[in-house]
Formats: C-alpha cells, structure tokens, sequence
C-alpha cells in the first residue's frame, strides 16, 4: 500500500512540476547551473569509464575467439554494438544514478532538512518547479554526454585492441563499420532520454519528500539511487523488448 | 490584520490544536508563547498556509485564507516575510543574493534597483559588508539578520518569525528583539513570532498568545502577564527564581 501511495505521490510530483511556472529569467539561469552541475561535471567520469570499459570489452571479446574461422574484425562489430546498444545508455546510466541522483537527493533534502523548500513555499514559489523542473531540462542534454561515452567506448577498445596486439586497426576498423545499423544508435538514444527523466526525477522525489534530519537526508540518497537503477533497469527491458523484440 | 476563528488541526488521532480564536494586529509584535510541543509551530505554520486544518478559518484583512484562489494566494504570499528558526537561507547563494531573492522573483525591478533596494535593507539590519559572503561563513546572528533582512525586502505586510533568537546569546537575542519591533512599527506591519524567550516576552510582546497543549490558555500583553493570576501562564513564565524576582520587583513597583 505504502508503495502505491509513493507511485501516486510521484505522479502527482510530476504534473505539479509544470503548475505556477517560475519567471523564466530565473528559471535560464537555473537551467544553465544544474547543467554545469549535471551534465558537464559528469562528462569526466563518463569519459573515463567509457574509454576503459570499451578496452576490457575488447579484451574479452579478443580472448574469446579461439577459432581461426572467426575473422578478426568480429572484435571491432562486438565493441560497437556492446557499447551502442548496452554499455553507453544502461550501464553508464546506473552509474549516474549513484552520482548525479546522490547529488540530487542530498542537495534537495538538505534544501528540506534547513527549511528551504518551506521558505519558497511561503513566498509563493511553486517549490517543484523552481526545484525540480530545471534538473529534469537539464538532463535532456544526458543523450550528449552519452553520445562522448559511446565515441569514447569505441576509441577505448580500439586502443586496446591495436596497442595490445589482439587485432590490426584494419580490422577493427572495418569490424566497426560492418553491418552498421542507424536504428540502433537511435534506440540507445531513445533509452537514454527515458532515463534521463528517471535519473531527474526519482531521486528529486526521494529528496523533496523526505522526513527526518541530516542520517535521513543519507538514507534518503540510498534510497533514491536503488529505486532510479531498478526502475532503470526494468525501463531497459521494457524499452528493449518493445523497440528490438 | 489577522484574524483566526475556532482554528483545529490534528496529525491523525492526535488533536494539536483545539480551538484557537485570535486576532493578531496591524504594527504591533504579536507574540505565540508555550511550552515545547505546545501546538505553537503548527499554528504558525497553519497561518502561513503550509499546514492545511480541519476546521476553523484564518482571514488576513477580512479575506478567509482557505478560500482564496490560487493565483491570489500566490499575491498575498508574496506579501509575506518569514523568518525561520534556523534562517532558511539559501545555502548556494550569497547573502546578497539571498536577500534580493524575492526582488527577484516577484518584481520587474533591474539589477542596480535591486542592489540599491538589498544595500538598504542590509544597513537596515547592520550588515553593509557582508553582501559577499556565502550564508555558512556568517555567524548564527548574522544569518538570523539576513533572514530578516530577506524578509523585509520586499515591503511585506505581513513578518512570521519562529523562534528568532533560538541559539543567539543573550545580547545578540536582544538585538534581534529590538530589530523586529522597529522594523513593525516602521512599516506598520502584522508581526507575529513564535517564542518561548522569557527576554523577548517581556522586551516586545505587545499581544501575547499563550498555547498550552494546543489550547489558547490565555492573552494579553507584554504588561498584563506580570499581573496576571492564571496559574498556568504564572507556571510557565515564572518558572525561574530570576523571573519570580523580576514579577515580585515591577508589582511592588506599581502598586
């Protein structure tokens, strides 16, 4: 009953985001922060994640070919589509949500906790909005800062590819071309900005609606990023089975 | 003014407000006084609307709160000035901005009208160098300044405070005291502040509301509680030896 009550809270969390607007001049200014702090300030940790993770995937990839019938550039296809269609939207995804729906959480259940959010309130300002309509706008750049993780994927498995002697860059090249589908990439996309709204969303519900001081304001942050990787995952299967099924 | 009729709120089974009937007047410092867990911050809170109740009506200048329309809640918010017990001041944001918050949400005004208007209210409250600062490098005074200083800027009607001098000591606390009354009676606003200080009480409690266990025990001003014989206030209020001594003093003194 007590989850029911918390789906219902988020919906209606959701279309009270879009009542009583915040001016815009305000609301630009807004934007624009929660993307440095969003968007920008993750491109690091993608970058890094994305680049290694791509290697190892070649590395095994390149280690499970024993047969001498299986050509070469299998290893480049295999990165490609592991990265496009998994890695880069889904794994990458959950990671954000232990980062960027941490920082979400705690920055707006400290906002609760210290009676920030009850000081906009008694101004009048619809505290959703002026709260978590500009983290949501804001993560609709996350299919970017996924499109350098998917490049960077790639570049990454190239580098172990060639640089550890498990294929030519011929023959990765030519593996990450073969049977390129643009759906595909369009797909993840689409994944990505489903997610996006999640990775905005749930964690700003778990803040916002927090009871308790600052070891709530932690539980809260815990809560948040198991509830925005399972929802996350479950999107994933969801997605998939409607879009590739 | 203020006027609240019959007011009830309950927290599931448990009755926190039973009844309160009240006026808090224009240009006066209207104090709500009582013991921890009183009712005193729910009704506070019930009088600024972020509290719905179950009965009763709260009417700001004759208009019933509950029955107002959204967008003229919205106004009449926009009217109000809240200090918070901890300051509530935005932690992302300087003081100065944190004082030209509202400026900004609620006027046309540009940037330099806005500086003026922050400069003004800051010397207001004695605080002309510390536009820069960010709210966690000020003392606990100082934020309790700016709160009052960001709840005046926008010329309210209406100025909440709860527990203003809440971990402020004694000096500091008197500051603050002085502050609210004469920013109320400048501005002739509606103030009421939530208080169990002893010190404010008897400095600027123009109305006193006492609250006992959710019920209006008694009314009066800041004069009538030293005369008063109703055992519940004298407990409360008189609980010290020093505040005995200070009663026992002003009724020998006035007799």
């Amino acid at each position: 009953m007590s989850y029911l009550n918390s789906i219902g809270t988020y919906f209606l969390m959701i279309a009270e985001m879009f009542r009583k607007p915040t001016k815009w001049g305000v609301m630009k200014q807004l934007i624009l922060k929660d993307i440095d702090d969003l968007i920008i300030g993750s491109l690091g940790i993608i970058a890094f994640i994305s680049f290694f993770v791509g290697g190892v995937i070649t590395i095994q990839t390149a280690l499970n070919i024993d047969s001498p019938l299986i050509p070469k550039y299998l290893v480049g296809f295999a990165t490609r589509q592991s990265v496009i269609l998994e890695f880069a939207p889904t794994f990458t995804s959950i990671i954000m949500a232990g980062k960027v729906g941490s920082f979400i959480t705690s920055s707006i259940g400290t906002m609760r906790v210290t009676e920030q959010i009850d000081a906009l309130e008694v101004m009048g300002i619809n505290s959703l909005n002026y709260l978590v309509f500009p983290k949501t706008i804001a993560l609709m750049l996350y299919p970017f800062a996924i499109a350098i993780g998917m490049f960077l994927g790639i570049l990454g498995g190239m580098a172990a590819c060639v640089f550890g002697g498990y294929s030519t860059l011929a023959d990765y090249v030519v593996g990450i071309q073969t049977d390129f589908e643009v759906f595909h990439v369009i797909y993840a996309f689409i994944k990505t900005f489903v997610f996006a709204i999640a990775l905005a969303t749930i964690p700003s519900f778990h803040g916002y609606y927090m009871k308790g001081g600052a070891l709530e304001v932690g539980k809260a942050s815990t809560t948040a990023f198991v509830w925005t990787s399972v929802v996350i995952i479950l999107l994933n299967y969801i997605l998939t089975d409607m879009m590739l099924g | 003014m203020i006027e609240v009729k019959n007011l009830n709120k309950s927290f599931g089974d448990a009755h926190i407000l039973k009844g309160i009937t009240t006026t808090f007047e224009k240009g006066k410092t209207n104090l709500i006084i009582g013991q921890s867990g009183s009712g005193k911050t729910v009704f506070l809170k019930c009088l600024l609307g972020l509290f719905d109740y179950e009965d009763g009506s709260i009417s700001y200048e004759g208009k019933i709160f509950s029955q107002l329309s959204e967008d003229y809640k919205r106004n009449l918010r926009a009217e109000i000035g809240m200090v918070f017990q901890g300051s509530a001041l935005f932690d992302s944001m300087t003081i100065a901005q944190n004082v030209m918050f509202p400026l900004r949400m609620f006027t046309k005004m540009n940037k330099s009208e806005m500086m003026d208007r922050a400069d003004f209210v800051l010397k207001r409250v004695n605080l002309e160098d510390a536009h820069n600062k960010m709210p966690s490098e000020a003392s606990g005074g100082m934020q309790k300044r700016v709160a009052i200083a960001r709840a005046i800027v926008n010329n309210p009607k209406y100025l909440f405070c709860d527990e203003p001098n809440s971990g402020l000591d004694p000096k500091t606390a008197i500051v603050i005291d002085n502050l609210i009354q004469e920013i109320t009676d400048e501005y002739q606003i509606t103030t009421v502040i939530n208080s169990h200080d002893m010190n404010s009480v008897m400095e600027i409690g123009e109305k006193i509301v006492f609250l006992k266990d959710g019920l209006k025990a008694w009314e009066g001003s800041k004069d009538t509680i030293f005369k008063t014989d109703n055992e519940v206030v004298t407990d409360f209020v008189y609980s010290s030896e020093l505040m005995k001594k200070v009663r026992k003093m002003y009724l020998e003194e006035n007799q």
